[in-house]
């Protein structure tokens, strides 16, 4: 693994957005299809521990797209938004919102760009309406199973 | 499911003042009086004692009288529960990119 590829996370004290970033060892076409191909964007999209779902997935504009996360208890999370922009290879701006907490919507943009050398630079924006939501956003991250996330690498680079 | 009960914004907002920041700078070397904090700072002691205000409403410090004084002491948990949330969330996001690399290796 290289670990000079770790996202940066940027949400200055009460801000409204965040930013994510990453590199990847991969060309801009297999970064795009990750993002578009819900069978693709599923496996990766969702936390760990939890099993994901595709509800709808339309990628174009004024396409609709939803997913359910669902829990091994049997909670489950889902989230829906509307494409607004689609850029092939590079942009895809949409609308995200959480159906356990409607209304509270946010703006989001997933930009790709070639860094040189088949490598591909992701950036995530989200941009939410209060600070409230922007860091209520950033605190259900904990409630996720991420704590099991290491294990879950870990079984992962042993098939490397 | 997730509620947003811990005053995250608040937290945040109070951090986003640098008297602010720099008031809880020194407070981890110990508590002060006011006066003392008010001391390295060219504003009125009224400034500082809103600056305090703020903090104390998010949790940050804590004020109590001793005698004549007031002494400011700084809360330790809320600065880490704050930076636990960050540290979580950049988790979050490196599994999942983690993941996506390991896509990205398999497909053709």
């Amino acid at each position: 693994m290289n670990m000079a590829n770790k996202t940066k996370i940027t949400a200055s004290p009460g801000g409204r957005e965040v930013i994510i970033e990453r590199e990847f060892d991969a060309p801009i076409d297999k970064l795009w299809r990750a993002y578009t191909e819900p069978d693709l964007y599923i496996r990766w999209m969702g936390p760990y521990g939890l099993t994901g779902k595709i509800d709808a997935w339309e990628m174009k504009p004024g396409g609709k797209y939803g997913y359910t996360h669902t829990a091994p208890d049997g909670q489950s999370f889902s989230f829906v938004g509307y494409r607004h922009e689609v850029v092939p290879q590079e942009r895809i701006t949409e609308t995200f919102e959480w159906l356990g907490l409607p209304g509270h919507i946010s703006l989001n943009t997933a930009k790709l760009e070639d860094i040189g050398g088949g490598r591909t630079k992701v950036t995530a924006l989200a941009v939410f309406q209060t600070p409230e939501d922007r860091d209520g956003m950033i605190a259900s991250g904990m409630e996720k199973g991420v704590v099991e996330g290491q294990e879950r690498l870990d079984e992962l680079l042993k098939k490397l | 499911m997730v509620e947003y009960t811990f005053p995250l914004d608040t937290i945040f907002g109070s951090l986003a003042d640098p008297t602010r920041r720099d008031i809880l700078d020194r407070l981890q070397l110990g508590q002060l009086n006011v006066s003392e904090v008010a001391e390295p700072y060219d504003v009125s002691l009224a400034a500082i004692s809103k600056h305090l205000k703020i903090l104390e409403h998010a949790k940050l410090i804590m004020k109590r009288r001793q005698g004549k004084q007031q002494i400011v002491s700084l809360r330790p948990q809320t600065m880490m529960q704050a930076s636990e949330y960050m540290k979580q969330y950049e988790q979050l996001w490196n599994e999942r990119f983690d993941r996506l690399e390991q896509i990205l290796r398999e497909e053709q």
